[in-house]
């Protein structure tokens, strides 16, 4: 097991390096300069030497191949660079972001799961019942309404009803809680719902499959309770694919959150995202790429060991 | 260990002489798209405490669908138990709440299942699944319900129950994991267990072993026993009452001995004819029940066989009851009194063998020295190699049928495979009428692809659900260019279905319309398009039933007098390989343990594993099958990854010395044509 950690951490190497080379020299084949829009973007009269010096001193005079050399050798040492635009180090940038977005994820994740679990174990059991017409029209509800018209439906409730809006500015959930929370519950149940409807539908379909097998029988021909027969014998099996999905989703709301969190007026992954690549901020662009690039590896191989954990068949030797 | 069980049991049992289970007109249906599907119609029958009823039939005779209503576990949305009671023990069951009825399942009855790889949670260990029960139904501790496991463990014969307890169900052989189903059905000292094909999906070694500790633990334990099945041998070794299923009724009912000996129904007595047996003369061609059991939404009135008795008459267009018969049985037969007077018995036609005769002495196929490894684990990691098949050689003439049998794991199937081309061979030859298949060119391949063709063991699987009869067949005439012309592609297809006895009409159909014998039948059309010279027939006829398979192997017979088509026909079924075969080669572990032809093998057996084999098969007579002593076979297929040195037969064989464990035997002439790999023959 440990050995099978080490090869798929040692694999992510290559994996990182290639998304490496292809966002580098896909950004430089997109048109537009950081300078120019830093400098002339708000119809400044600069003159083509300043920019040509400002290139210079950030570096982008040098050819692609050694400015690629360069954030490698960054990189290799956990340097990320600069940010272009703001000059602050990248790695500043997007942790500032990140602790946001990625309570949002967590708790997106956390609301999901447990609605999930229920509902869907709900709508196998009285499958072709009233319980799962009506979880079938929530769950698709949840696949087909956009999180974003979601979330605008949430504020405008909240407007509605109690005349009240949630706070703007971000409050770290170690300094206070309550703060934190009443900002972070709306655009994480946003989010949720959708994240909720797939998992349940999910655990829907893979339920229905296990309550057919074998095993089941046998459960149930042995006398256990019918309760236990579903608990400890078919959900089990159940929620193994379910892991897959609640991994896949979880990695996509980390940067995949533009529109939500302008709804919510977020400072978040998402939000950095389209105001670096407006600015054609190189450098942030990669970092982030890179980051959630990392994170979709990383938290494949948890749903991987996470198996191996569940289902006593995979071993990894 | 077993004392303690009898003590446990002998308090429970009440004296009284009370048939343990009284089914009384069984009716259970299906609510289908296809409309409403009895399943079960009228079933009675009783059970005595103590005895073992067997419960014959074929697929969709209603005999699974008996199991599980007594059992109460159909499906709750689309099975109902329209009518009847159920009686077990003095309670009426379908009047039990679920609670109750949850109580006695596992405690009064125990069920074991057909399919012991898919049977136990896969991610619950085995000692939860056996303590399970125990902590429910008789409220044991976690330490009680362990040491009773293990106690059972040992009863059921699973070596190192203590360190096997926490183990996973993957970890056991497929023998094992039905003896920890057995351990299970056990557990709670029931009194009745039903046991539902129990090893029809066991090698034919440990079938035997499982059988005879089910026989002896309910003999010990006074244990009431229903074995369903449809393997007939099975029945006659082990049942005291048989009780013969057709089309969702009981055909006949009676002793072992009357059902087999004198039968009384023309379904029981076309059955019995059917199975190809060991212990008798190869016919010229195997008796069959033509056509196809009913289809049971449309049922016909009448006597449900009627459509494929050769004895009908105007009479079996009403309904026939069950008449008590001269044996002491039943028989829902209205010419019973006929059958029993000897004015009707099912067309004998045992007569001379008709062997096929190989049309050349210069072999079609060669095999030497064929190897083929597999290496486990990837790259990344040490991995072990699997020797799937060792050191293989033998011809096949043009127009032979050479029989290759052995139990699941000994390496038949890869050599099939190594044959077609779909595995690359590690060593050794192959040479298919004088071309070598490893440095062929590609348009010798695509030659040796149309020579060559294979029938698969799955007609449900083999063949592709979106593709109609006609466009499977049509598919090499078109790939291979044979018949270019549309319309005469059609004739063809016509043509073919014809040659395997399928209506023209089945080219619009798709597989999911048609039966596993029509299924089967498509395989073969599909086969014969190209032409072939040789076919590959892997398992041919083993997903089938009986009376279906006779048909199928008819078939391939006659096609193969036709055609002058030479067969390897891979099998683990003795009697079948038997009936086809000229000659037989038996593999174990990968190697070829003895070559003869058919006669010399099955009369005079050189090696051990052959006798052993032998041995294992039951034969459908239970005068035969209760007076043979217990089966000599001892424990498992050793594992591929750790061989044993030596015969790869020592460590089950019964004359195994020190020198086995040693030397690798070769395959060496004993007398003249018959080959064997032993170094004490």
């Amino acid at each position: 097991m440990l050995r099978y950690t080490i090869n798929r951490v040692l694999l992510m190497i290559p994996t990182l390096l290639g998304v490496a080379v292809l966002v580098f020299f896909m950004l430089r084949v997109v048109p537009g300069d950081v300078v120019e829009i830093k400098l002339r973007g708000d119809g400044g009269n600069v003159s083509q030497e300043t920019i040509e010096l400002e290139r210079k001193r950030m570096g982008l005079d040098k050819p692609f191949v050694s400015q690629f050399g360069d954030w490698m050798i960054g990189m290799a040492t956990l340097d990320l660079g600069k940010s272009m635009w703001t000059e602050r180090p990248v790695i500043e940038e997007i942790s500032l972001r990140l602790e946001l977005s990625l309570q949002v994820a967590i708790m997106a994740t956390i609301i999901a799961v447990l609605i999930a679990i229920p509902l869907g174990t709900a709508a196998a059991l009285f499958r072709d019942t009233w319980i799962d017409y009506v979880v079938r029209i929530v769950t698709i509800g949840g696949l087909s309404i956009p999180s974003f018209w979601f979330g605008m439906l949430i504020m405008l409730t909240l407007l509605g009803l109690f005349n009240w809006l949630p706070p703007i500015t971000f409050t770290p959930i170690y300094v206070d809680p309550v703060a934190n929370l009443t900002q972070l519950i709306w655009p994480a149940m946003a989010v949720g719902y959708r994240y909720c409807a797939v998992v349940s539908r999910m655990i829907r379909s893979s339920l229905l499959e296990v309550m057919n097998e074998d095993y089941i029988r046998t459960a149930r021909a042995k006398g256990v309770y019918e309760k236990v027969v579903i608990s400890r014998h078919a959900l089990r099996n159940a929620l193994l694919p379910a892991i897959t999905v609640i991994g896949l989703e979880f990695t996509f709301l980390i940067g995949g959150l533009v529109v939500t969190e302008q709804v919510f007026n977020l400072n978040g992954i998402g939000q950095l995202f389209v105001q670096s690549v407006s600015r054609n901020d190189f450098t942030l662009i990669q970092g982030m790429v890179m980051l959630i690039a990392a994170f979709y590896v990383f938290v494949n191989l948890i749903i991987d060991l996470l198996y191996a954990v569940f289902d006593p068949r995979i071993r990894y030797e | 260990m077993v004392e303690s069980v009898l003590k446990a049991k002998t308090r429970n049992a009440a004296p009284d002489t009370e048939p343990l289970l009284v089914v009384d007109n069984l009716h259970t249906q299906f609510n289908t798209s296809r409309g409403i599907v009895r399943a079960v119609e009228g079933v009675s029958f009783t059970v005595k405490r103590g005895e073992v009823l067997a419960i014959v039939g074929e697929s969709g005779s209603g005999k699974s669908v008996t199991a599980l209503s007594i059992m109460r576990l159909l499906p709750r949305q689309s099975a109902r138990i329209s009518e009847g009671r159920i009686i077990f023990d003095g309670r009426s069951l379908l009047d039990l709440s679920d609670e109750q009825m949850r109580e006695i399942r596992g405690r009064g009855i125990a069920m074991i299942f057909q399919e012991p790889m898919t049977s136990l949670n896969p991610i619950l260990t085995i000692g939860l699944q056996i303590t399970e029960p125990l902590k429910i139904h008789l409220g044991m501790s976690d330490e009680q319900a362990r040491a009773r496991a293990v106690e059972l463990m040992g009863l059921v014969g699973i070596p190192d129950p203590e360190g096997r307890l926490d183990q996973y169900p993957h970890q056991f052989s497929g023998g094992m994991r039905q003896r920890v189903m057995i351990a299970i059905g056990l557990a709670c000292n029931p009194k009745l267990i039903i046991a539902d094909e129990p090893t029809t999906a066991l090698d034919v070694t440990i079938q035997a072993q499982i059988l005879e500790l089910m026989k002896d633990l309910s003999r010990k334990l006074n244990i009431a026993l229903i074995i369903i099945t449809h393997n007939l041998g099975v029945v006659a070794r082990y049942a005291d009452r048989v009780i013969v299923m057709y089309a969702a009724r009981v055909a006949e009912q009676g002793s072992a001995d009357a059902v087999f000996h004198k039968p009384r129904h023309p379904y029981s007595m076309g059955l019995l004819r059917s199975v190809p047996r060991l212990d008798r003369p190869r016919g010229a061609k195997l008796e069959t029940i033509e056509g196809l059991p009913p289809n049971l939404a449309l049922a016909p009135p009448g006597c449900r066989f009627a459509p494929r008795c050769p004895y009908k008459i105007a009479m079996c267009e009403q309904e026939p009851p069950l008449f008590p018969t001269d044996t002491g049985g039943f028989s829902r037969c209205h010419r019973h009194a006929e059958i029993a007077a000897g004015k009707i018995t099912w067309a004998a036609a045992e007569g001379k063998a008709v062997n096929t005769v190989a049309t050349s002495v210069e072999p079609l196929l060669s095999v030497r020295n064929l190897s083929k490894h597999f290496s486990v684990g990837g790259r990344l990691h040490k991995g072990g190699v699997v020797r799937a098949v060792e050191d293989v050689s033998f011809d096949i003439l043009p127009g032979e049928t050479l029989g290759l049998v052995g139990e699941s794991g000994c390496g038949k199937t890869t050599v099939g495979r190594l044959i077609l081309h779909l595995e690359k061979p590690t060593s050794g030859s192959i040479r298919l009428a004088g071309i070598d298949l490893a440095n062929a060119t590609a348009a010798d391949l695509k030659t040796m692809r149309r020579k060559v063709q294979v029938i698969f063991q799955d007609p449900y699987s083999s063949l592709n659900p979106r593709m109609t009869v006609g466009q499977i067949i049509g598919e090499p005439l078109h790939v291979y260019d044979i018949v270019p012309d549309r319309t005469k592609a059609t004739a063809r297809i016509a043509e073919l279905l014809e040659q395997v006895g399928l209506r023209r009409e089945m080219a619009e159909r798709y597989p999911h319309q048609l039966s596993g014998g029509q299924r089967q039948r498509v395989g073969i059309a599909r086969a014969l398009a190209m032409e072939p010279s040789f076919i590959v027939c892997d398992e041919a006829v083993s997903a089938l039933d009986v009376s279906i398979q006779g048909q199928i192997i008819n078939l391939l017979e006659e096609l193969q007098r036709k055609y002058g088509l030479a067969y390897l026909f891979i099998a683990h079924d003795l009697a079948v390989v038997r009936h086809i075969s000229m000659r037989v080669v038996v593999m174990y572990f990968g190697r070829i343990m003895e070559v003869a032809d058919r006669d010399t093998l099955y009369r005079e057996p050189l090696h051990p594993y052959t006798k052993v084999l032998l041995d294992a098969a039951p034969v459908p007579d239970p005068t035969i099958e209760k007076g043979r002593e217990p089966r000599l076979i001892k424990g498992e297929l050793p594992s591929h990854l750790a061989p044993p040195a030596g015969c790869v037969f020592n460590t089950r064989c019964p004359m195994a010395t020190q020198e086995c464990r040693e030397v690798v035997p070769p395959l060496e002439q004993k007398k003249s044509g018959h080959y064997a790999a032993c170094i004490k023959v």
